[in-house]
């Protein structure tokens, strides 16, 4: 990664015609970056960049989700996602879960580590007694120590399958999430592995998240960024298709603001307001990651 | 799409390393570290600051009804409304005569006719006859149109190869007339039941293949949902499990069940719903189990070669393909 000293901006991306602008059908799916970019590792593909140094975006306390949940209630929300970095690093997680829960299904993203058995517990305890679906999301990026430690870091394998084994164990099914950071996660021997590695822990009935990789943040240093042809034009994308655009139905809020997907929060172009009621316009998709949730039909909701 | 380059593990260390200090004081813009402050200050140009004034009124502007041109029938005092028949005629007989017995005054079938069970074409006499009101359900839409899936919104690769098997096996045995007739059912139907005014679709009021579960619809989306569609209840399908909710404002959401296979609970029965007036002014709501002869079924679909996992369903209650549609306590309860 270049490293620039002074307060110069990089130059945007410069493309031939205006970017498709997507439309806001609906609000349903609304994104907390709970811990921002914090996190207890620093995976060689995060897209966010996400460390233990990155303070982009802080944590949000419960007083500010719960103003923003209030805002969602009014737009009628459907389902309510919270990312990091690591969730659980906040340490209002638990209760900002428990608040989302009388209000709508939620669904955590995790890397596991933080997952020990009292934890898990509290946790079951919370989806049983929410009103609604509570899902844990643990992301991994191979069925073997070999093929998961080079991108997640040393060790973590092991650790990953033990907060695994603890929510299995408080009578939690989680969702492990998978990139495609490793082609072969993603085939159908790939999902395969996964699933037995998943029914040896005592997973009964193993539930699966494939994503692909975006090429920015981390990932751009790892495989390289985007070529100048991935990107979309004006006419690419009919309004027919906007249904597979997770912007047409999706908003992220952080601690700087509310910005229009999960993917791009490291753009201050992806900021569209403060307020949810700020955000509610159309977005152009002039980024270069557009293209690969247009190209690939990527959603990042289960 | 990867263009990895395999790198020396020294390096790729010492890179681990530097990464968990690289933003110490600084935060990633695009490709380039740029000082934290350089890039708030750039995201806080951007977007909008409206008024509070504004604010509201965007959300209002956000829940502004939707233009839904059905024509409302009725009024009836009580109907019956079932959805899923999934080629599944033997409950679907077993039906009408429960239906007549509770009194209905009117039949609503909410679509998906085809899929999973035997003999498609056998259904559409018995539908016909009994003068059920029917809406096109993804499986309609997609056989009418001549599209190569049911379009049911699986993403699992299992789940995909079920459906296929059923979607195929259907779209060859319905004939062109039965196919046209599926093409012209309306997409919504509206009743009054009580005073009350009933929207009627297959998956939700915006998309045919939305599934609304009851652990994953919260209270506040789906008061938009009947504000925006004008409506005193909702009644849909296609998710396969019935369940209903009365809201905090009174009004209802039905999911009325499906009769073309188990409710994933363990018992052989499938479910539907009645719909009646009160004298209070509110909707009486049953969820009604239906015993047909489903060993006539399991027969039939084996002799037809149809995929045991799905005769398994029959005979057991238990769902053994699409389960990865299911919300977290959906799955927790069921077998698979």
């Amino acid at each position: 990664m270049e490293t620039s000293s002074t307060a110069a901006a990089p130059a945007p991306p410069q493309f031939e015609g205006p970017a498709p602008r997507v439309a806001l059908r609906s609000l349903d799916t609304l994104w907390f970056q709970v811990a921002g970019t914090l996190c207890n590792l620093a995976c060689n593909h995060c897209f966010v960049s996400c460390s233990p140094t990155n303070h982009t975006h802080e944590h949000l306390p419960l007083s500010l989700v719960e103003r923003y949940l209030a805002e969602a209630r009014a737009l009628g929300v459907k389902e309510y996602y919270f990312t990091g970095g690591e969730p659980f690093l906040n340490p209002d997680m638990e209760a900002i879960l428990e608040a989302t829960l009388q209000q709508g299904p939620a669904t955590v993203l995790t890397n596991g580590l933080l997952l020990d058995p009292r934890r898990c517990q509290r946790l079951a305890a919370m989806s049983e007694d929410g009103a609604y679906s509570l899902d844990v999301r643990v992301s991994m990026d191979g069925y073997d120590a070999a093929s998961n430690d080079p991108i997640r870091g040393e060790g973590t394998y092991e650790r990953i399958l033990a907060g695994i084994d603890n929510l299995v164990v408080a009578g939690i099914n989680p969702v492990v999430t998978v990139t495609e950071v490793n082609v072969e996660n993603g085939s159908t021997e790939g999902r395969q592995r996964f699933l037995e590695l998943l029914k040896e822990r005592g997973v009964s009935k193993p539930r699966l998240k494939i994503l692909p990789v975006f090429q920015i943040g981390a990932e751009a240093e790892r495989s390289g960024a985007y070529e100048s042809w991935q990107h979309l034009q004006h006419g690419q994308v009919p309004e027919e298709s906007w249904d597979h655009l997770q912007c047409s139905t999706c908003r992220m809020v952080t601690d700087q603001g509310v910005w229009v997907c999960p993917i791009l929060v490291n753009e201050p172009d992806g900021r569209m307001g403060e307020s949810l009621a700020d955000t509610l316009d159309a977005f152009p998709l002039s980024h270069p990651a557009c293209w690969t949730c247009h190209a690939f039909g990527v959603s990042c909701k289960t | 799409m990867s263009n990895r380059i395999p790198e020396d593990p020294a390096i790729k260390k010492a890179r681990a390393q530097a990464k968990l200090a690289a933003h110490r004081g600084m935060a990633t813009w695009g490709e380039k570290l740029v000082p934290l402050g350089t890039f708030r200050a750039a995201a806080q140009e951007v977007g909008r600051e409206l008024a509070e004034a504004e604010r509201v009124a965007e959300i209002r502007a956000h829940r502004e009804p939707i233009a839904e041109m059905a024509v409302t029938e009725g009024p009836f005092d009580r109907i019956a409304v079932f959805g899923g028949v999934y080629n599944n005629r033997f409950a679907l007989e077993a039906l009408l005569e429960d239906a007549r017995k509770r009194g209905a005054d009117a039949l609503y079938c909410l679509g998906d006719l085809g899929g999973f069970g035997p003999s498609p074409e056998a259904v559409w006499p018995l539908l016909e006859s009994a003068d059920v009101r029917t809406i096109q359900g993804n499986y309609e839409q997609s056989l009418s149109s001549g599209r190569e899936d049911c379009n049911c919104g699986y993403t699992d690769p299992r789940d995909n190869h079920y459906a296929g098997i059923s979607y195929q096996y259907t779209a060859e045995r319905c004939s062109p007339e039965f196919k046209r007739w599926m093409g012209e059912l309306p997409q919504h139907r509206r009743v009054t039941v009580g005073g009350r005014n009933l929207l009627m679709v297959h998956g939700s009021p915006r998309r045919v293949n939305e599934f609304l579960f009851d652990s994953s619809s919260p209270d506040a989306f789906l008061e938009v949902l009947l504000d925006q569609y004008r409506a005193d209840a909702i009644l849909c399908t296609h998710t396969g499990i019935a369940w209903h909710r009365r809201l905090p404002s009174g009004r209802d959401v039905v999911n009325v069940g499906v009769i073309g296979r188990p409710g994933n609970d363990g018992r052989t029965e499938v479910w539907y719903t009645v719909l009646a007036a009160q004298t209070t002014g509110n909707l009486a709501v049953e969820i009604v189990p239906l015993a047909y002869d489903h060993q006539a079924l399991a027969a039939e679909m084996r002799s037809e070669g149809l995929p045991e996992p799905f005769v398994e369903t029959v005979l057991t209650g238990w769902w053994t393909t699409c389960l990865e549609i299911l919300p977290a306590r959906e799955r927790a309860a069921s077998r698979y």
